[in-house]
């Protein structure tokens, strides 16, 4: 059995939307190396607050860079508020599973896309209700999964 | 596609004349060896074959030699033991902290149900064990120092014959976890002068499920696995005498063919190092600079920027085999602690790759691997968000 099934297997081979869109409407990152895990999104939104392209670079493992790939392919077409709803799980739902130990990496996804968006919402100056109180930085140092020390 | 095996450290397989050895055990001379009658003689003279093949291999004797059904079960049978044996004498024991998981497991076990206190000692940035170190860290409760020849990840060659006089002077029992040393470089435990030494076949290019402890003559040792009279009373359970066969056999052909082995390896391994370094800007050597003081076929490198699982997957996908230090492969999301211990920078630690040559490894193989590990890296580092322009 191999570790990951052909959705993602083929994501992370032949990963859609890799790059990085110049002069973007938004540009979130998520993660760190020392965490094992990091990723970068830009984003374009039109006038009527349609994410038209978004871009990944991820630094991450088989499930990180299929997730990266999903998740952008899955935020392109969808307005704002639409993309602010993908979580994680729907996520690992569209890329068919992940094994339970790699949930985690669908996280970074997930919360590059938000900052992507808070960036967004900070330049245009426009408020969603799944954005306030957010902090973007505050959950990349204290994620619960990425405690490994720094020294040992 | 060409498939090429480069994790020889994580199991070999098995050599055509050991399986051939092996096969009549199951079929022929299939009989209980503690039984009197013909298959069971028959199956009694292969175990006393094979313990004098392993002995052969070590420098001891053949009543020194126990077969266990793996290394970890003879590094959990020495820990436990003596931890028990002594323990009106002490209730310490020295380790470091970049043994196998056989080790540090046990020992944190031992800490938590036997009242063992553990050191763990320091390693330099090669992953070498100071004596001075171990000296200064002896008590008068310690009752065992375990040390492994030669680590797993990196490929360290500890100075054991160095650390084993260290313990000695101290009356203190020592150790070592020999499994990734077997058959890897010239062992001779008479002039290491160690008490225990933990064997395994299935890195031998023997079948898994067999491993072997070596005890000094003489030695009080508690049994680890109870019940029949087996293993001269030291360790019960019908013996899998096919497998102590192939070990015998696997521990003939080592011995016999150590020079070649040790030569072609180490050939091997450098013509992937020059390539890599020639090819792949970069990378980072993890584990000693000087060859000779590493195992013959134990490449251990970091390469900057990309991720290991990632690597790892990609290469596979190519019909290469290798391991990862990466903590997104290690199924715990921990990190490698023997990486932790010789301060890989954490920045790059997550992109360690380690390969190991064999026997079978050609340097066609070689090539093909530096060709599609070239290409690898190179996807990876498009598709990573860090570059050397960030400082690192």
């Amino acid at each position: 059995m191999a570790l990951y099934n052909d959705t993602v297997m083929d994501h992370f081979m032949n990963p859609h939307n890799v790059g990085e869109i110049e002069n973007p409407s938004g540009k979130g990152i998520y993660g760190s190396p020392v965490c094992g895990d990091m990723m970068q999104v830009t984003i374009d939104v039109d006038e009527n607050d349609v994410i038209t392209d978004a871009k990944f670079k991820t630094f991450g493992c088989g499930s990180a860079i299929a997730s990266s790939s999903m998740a952008t392919d899955m935020i392109i077409g969808m307005t704002v508020e639409e993309a602010l709803d993908v979580s994680n799980k729907k996520i690992v739902e569209e890329l068919g599973g992940l094994p339970a130990v790699k949930i985690h990496c669908s996280v970074l996804a997930e919360h590059a896309i938000k900052n992507a968006i808070y960036d967004y919402a900070q330049k245009s100056g426009k408020t969603y209700a799944a954005l306030e109180g957010y902090n973007p930085t505050e959950d990349s140092e204290e994620d619960d999964h990425h405690d490994i020390p720094a020294e040992e | 596609m060409r498939e090429v095996y480069l994790d020889y450290s994580a199991t070999t397989p098995v050599k055509q004349e050991v399986v051939s050895e092996m096969i009549p055990y199951y079929t022929e001379a299939f009989g209980n060896p503690s039984s009197l009658y013909g298959p069971g003689l028959k199956a009694k003279e292969g175990l006393t074959q094979a313990r004098q093949q392993v002995a052969d291999l070590i420098g001891a004797k053949e009543n020194e030699i126990f077969f266990t059904s793996c290394g970890t079960e003879a590094d959990n049978w020495v820990l436990e033991g003596v931890a028990d044996q002594l323990r009106d004498k002490g209730n310490h024991i020295i380790t470091t902290k970049i043994e196998h998981h056989a080790i540090i497991h046990t020992c944190m076990y031992l800490q938590k149900y036997h009242g063992i206190e553990v050191t763990y000692l320091d390693v330099d940035e090669e992953g070498f064990v100071s004596p001075e170190d171990l000296e200064a860290a002896i008590t008068d409760k310690t009752i065992l120092v375990s040390i492994m020849m030669i680590n797993n990840e990196i490929g360290t060659l500890e100075p054991i014959k160095e650390l084993a006089a260290v313990a000695k002077k101290h009356g203190v029992l020592f150790h070592t976890d020999a499994v990734q040393a077997l058959g890897n470089v010239p062992i001779d435990v008479k002039d290491l002068d160690v008490d225990f030494l933990s064997m395994s076949a299935h890195k031998i290019y023997g079948p898994k499920g067999i491993g072997a402890l070596y005890k000094r003559k003489g030695i009080m040792l508690p049994n680890f696995v109870h019940g029949g009279a087996q293993e001269n009373r030291k360790r019960a359970g019908t013996e899998n005498t096919a497998g102590i066969v192939g070990f015998g056999k696997a521990a003939e052909l080592a011995r016999t063919g150590l020079a070649e082995h040790m030569a072609h390896s180490r050939q091997m391994r450098q013509y992937l190092w020059d390539q890599i370094q020639d090819k792949i800007e970069d990378v980072r050597l993890n584990g000693p600079a000087d060859f000779d003081r590493r195992h013959p076929g134990n490449l251990n490198v970091s390469f900057r920027y990309i991720e290991g699982e990632s690597i790892m997957l990609m290469l596979d996908g190519g019909g290469i085999c290798v391991s990862t230090g990466s903590a997104c492969s290690s199924g715990s999301l921990d990190i490698s602690h023997v990486l932790a211990a010789i301060n890989v920078p954490m920045t790059i630690i997550n992109g360690t790759v380690r390969f190991t040559v064999g026997d079978f490894t050609t340097k066609e193989d070689i090539d093909y691997t530096v060709e599609v590990l070239q290409k690898v890296v190179d996807t990876l580092r498009k598709l990573s968000p860090i570059t050397g322009k960030e400082g690192w």
